[in-house]
């Protein structure tokens, strides 16, 4: 019954969603008021609807229906109840149905606080949302139906795939779709503001948002889907440039450009062609990674044509969007009129460059991501593309990026002087130097990604206290005066800040830990010890016991090792081997003593013909520097999202209709 | 009864990455294997190499590469041995030839691509700039006139 009114509430969804398309449009061209009106309930009832569908298929796996073919397929009665809901999303279905719920849910966000966008604005950016929703709930009802039922039910469900079963990778989708889905608005907002032929400052303060809300959840998604790699997969890999993975990274990347070049447009009416055909892109990309994560057809052609209806649905999907949308671009872009000038040398063209870098970038990774494809079916070569071309390939692009970014940060709108603007960093290019060559001398060996990588963390970290220092004017004032200014400064310069640090606290540990991880692979037995050295201590780790555990639903071998520096126990570690009898699988689960220099990372094997077991000892330096990273440029979005200027605009339009009330 | 059913699972179940008894004695042989082993792919796997991977055929993989390592090939002269027997496909970083001259230009010529239209809408800006519009033009002939 509850699955059945689940299905009753999608179909009305999709329903609502075709009014929601045609009905404000329409009036939006007319000009009929009560036509425009209607956008703004439909969104509500459109997101009511799949809200109502989502909560009922949870419902139906959180009490095992196994009556409900998706639930009899991916869950199971003795599963622990977090997983039983979170794996709601974890498979097709649910994961596509959670896709429309943050689309629609992003539509209702756009209805409710989007009073003080013009009337016109609003009806055509909700009905392009509904437009796309529309599509996605069509997807769902005629190839992915998640409420179909079974004549006859199992006793028992088939289980979750045992590495699903686990808080990092159970909460990184909905983090991932929510970026995903939400650059779906600033899409909307390209769309309708080519139909009305009118981008200007206030169009970039209403865009600017939603890129930033949508680009926080993508760094959050990714940097969870990498940290879940790091520990669940057994030897501490952070990202490997899987299709899947480069499917949620080219989106990043691309909403990255937009949220620079929306600035350019807010501040100064320039770019706005680009910005809006940016804004089209990111969001081409979502579904380009939609495609790619959906239908399989990167991970093998055969899959994908053996079974194509799927793929193919999203295939016209992605044409539809992506073709009509650019089509509009060509035939309206002239029409966009940009008024602010500026000089070769200015903030406008470093966020140029950086934008130049950024989508070169992403091409990149896009065409290394596709090649395989595109090499069989028209050369017939049968090729991978892995780390290695992505290592080679994409790289350079970030590190002339980091090497322009403090110094473009601090270039003044319009018309700069390199010699003035790189005044505050000659003592920041010099520190960062020196520290590069520090490492370079510190170090054994003559590889240079750990003084290059480094030096460019510093130069950006410094580079950004250095403009932030010079904002609050420190040691230039008294430093009560500084604090004051800190106190003032707008969220957006802090937003800024955290972001360009954030990146270089990123780099800082993706070098480290590349250049200086060290690993040692044995067999021992309990009462064996044995040392490995990190960078700078040594760790002797004592193998005390292994015994066996029994999980909810899994056996475990778990070994128990201590680990010793000088003699003193600092952490005692419980690797485990895990079995699942329902799924057959095996899988790893690491331990870690997390710190802030290191993580030593343990794992256990299998056990060998000459007795002992299979250990494997890392560790792993500045590890969780590359996640923190990613948490402060998230923070920094959040900071920026709180600026006042968005405020007050809201601010502002809450007094307005006050005055028309009275 | 448990245990011994746990047992045998953990015996059924694939090893995981280099084991301890595949490890060469000469660290330098071993290294140069570990490198090599960073661009193979493990061919049943999703993109992933043989050093990282769990599967039985990556294994194989792994020890055969040591075998040629051992036997005196050079680090060349091993990948293309491993080629000859499974085909490019095991390539990580495809060979840059042929239609594959596609893959590696994409980035530079993109690169190139966009930096020229970006300096031209540059060039364009300026001018743009030093040009007086009519209404500018007839003012300052006023001005000038006075």
């Amino acid at each position: 019954m509850i699955a059945e009114l689940g299905h009753f509430a999608l179909i009305l969804a999709f329903m609502v969603s075709i009014a929601q398309a045609i009905v404000p449009m329409v009036g939006a061209q007319k000009g009929w008021a009560g036509w425009m009106g209607v956008g703004v309930p439909a969104a509500m009832a459109q997101f009511a609807l799949a809200a109502a569908a989502f909560a009922a298929l949870t419902y139906s796996f959180v009490v095992s229906d196994f009556s409900v073919a998706l639930v009899a397929n991916n869950s199971h009665s003795l599963k622990p109840m977090l997983y039983k809901v979170t794996g709601t999303w974890g498979n097709h279905e649910g994961s596509m149905l959670l896709w429309v719920l943050i689309l629609a849910l992003f539509g209702a966000v756009v209805a409710a606080f989007g009073a003080n966008l013009p009337d016109r604005l609003k009806a055509r950016v909700l009905s392009v949302q509904a437009a796309v929703g529309a599509a996605f709930f069509a997807f769902l009802l005629f190839t992915s139906n998640p409420f179909l039922r079974l004549s006859f039910p199992p006793l028992d469900g088939s289980g979750l795939n045992p590495l699903l079963q686990d808080p990092g990778l159970a909460f990184h989708p909905p983090f991932l779709y929510l970026g995903y889905v939400g650059l779906s608005t600033s899409f909307a907002f390209a769309v309708a503001a080519l139909i009305e032929g009118r981008v200007d400052a206030a169009w970039a303060r209403w865009v600017r948002p939603w890129t930033l809300a949508a680009w926080m959840f993508l760094t959050i998604g990714i940097a969870l889907g990498s940290w879940w790699a790091y520990y669940e997969l057994g030897w501490g890999g952070w990202w490997f440039w899987y299709p899947v993975e480069n499917a949620s990274f080219m989106p990043w990347l691309i909403a990255t450009a937009l949220l620079h070049s929306a600035i350019v447009v807010e501040k100064r009416e320039a770019l706005k062609t680009w910005t809006v055909l940016l804004a089209i892109m990111a969001f081409s990309f979502s579904l380009i990674g939609t495609f790619i994560v959906r239908s399989g057809v990167i991970t093998s052609v055969h899959a994908f044509a053996n079974d194509p209806e799927r793929g193919v649905f999203i295939l016209a999907i992605l044409a539809v969007t992506i073709g009509g949308s650019l089509t509009l671009f060509a035939a309206r872009a002239g029409s966009l009129t940009s008024k602010g000038v500026f000089s070769l040398v200015s903030r406008e063209s470093a966020l140029m460059l950086n934008n130049v870098l950024l989508v070169v970038a992403t091409f990149v990774v896009f065409i290394g991501t596709v090649w395989p494809l595109i090499s069989e079916m028209t050369f017939g070569r049968k090729l991978s593309v892995g780390a290695p071309f992505f290592d080679m390939a994409f790289t350079p692009f970030m590190v002339v990026l980091a090497m322009v970014l403090p110094l473009g940060a601090v270039m003044p709108w319009k018309r700069a002087d390199l010699g003035r603007s790189m005044r505050p960093l000659w003592g920041v290019l010099a520190a960062s130097v020196t520290f590069g060559a520090l490492v370079l001398v510190v170090q054994t060996g003559t590889r240079m990604m750990a003084p290059i990588g480094l030096a460019l963390a510093a130069w950006l970290i410094l580079g950004a206290l250095a403009d932030l220092g010079a904002r609050v004017r420190l040691g230039k004032v008294g430093f009560a005066e500084t604090l004051r200014r800190l106190g003032n400064l707008p969220r957006a310069e802090l937003g800024k800040f955290l972001a360009h640090a954030g990146l270089g606290v990123t780099i800082f540990g993706i070098a480290a830990i590349t250049a200086w991880e060290t690993e040692d692979i044995r067999v021992a037995k309990p009462g064996d010890s044995f040392i490995i050295s990190g960078p700078a201590t040594e760790y002797q780790i004592r193998f005390d016991d292994v015994r066996s555990v029994q999980g909810p639903n899994y056996q475990a071998t778990q070994g128990v090792f201590t680990v010793l520096v000088d003699g003193d126990e600092i952490a005692t570690l419980r690797p485990e081997k895990r079995v699942y009898p329902v799924s057959r699988m095996p899988t790893t689960e690491a331990a870690m003593d997390i710190g802030f220099w290191r993580d030593v990372y343990l794992v256990i094997g299998d056990p060998q013909e000459q007795g002992g077991f299979a250990v494997r000892a890392y560790v792993k330096p500045f590890a969780n520097w590359i996640w923190a990273g990613a948490i402060i440029m998230a923070l920094g979005g959040l900071a920026s999202l709180s600026d006042r200027r968005y405020r007050v605009a809201a601010g502002a339009r809450r007094r307005g209709a006050a005055v028309a009330a009275e | 009864m448990k245990r011994l059913l746990l047992i045998l699972i953990l015996l059924a179940s694939p090893a995981l990455a280099v084991q301890p008894d595949e490890i060469l004695a000469d660290p330098v042989l071993e290294e140069r294997a570990r490198d090599i082993s960073k661009g193979l792919r493990c061919l049943v796997c999703r993109n992933e190499n043989i050093d990282d991977s769990n599967a039985g055929l990556a294994r194989d993989l792994r020890l055969l590469v040591r075998e040629r390592l051992v036997a005196g090939d050079s680090d060349d002269q091993v990948t293309a041995f491993v080629v000859a027997r499974y085909g490019e496909y095991v390539l990580l970083q495809p060979k840059a030839t042929g239609s594959n001259l596609v893959l590696w230009a994409a980035g530079p010529v993109m690169l190139v691509l966009a930096g020229w239209t970006a300096i031209a809408f540059l060039r364009r800006r300026r001018n743009v700039e030093a040009a007086l519009s009519p209404d500018e033009e007839k003012r300052l002939g006023e001005l000038l006139g006075e």
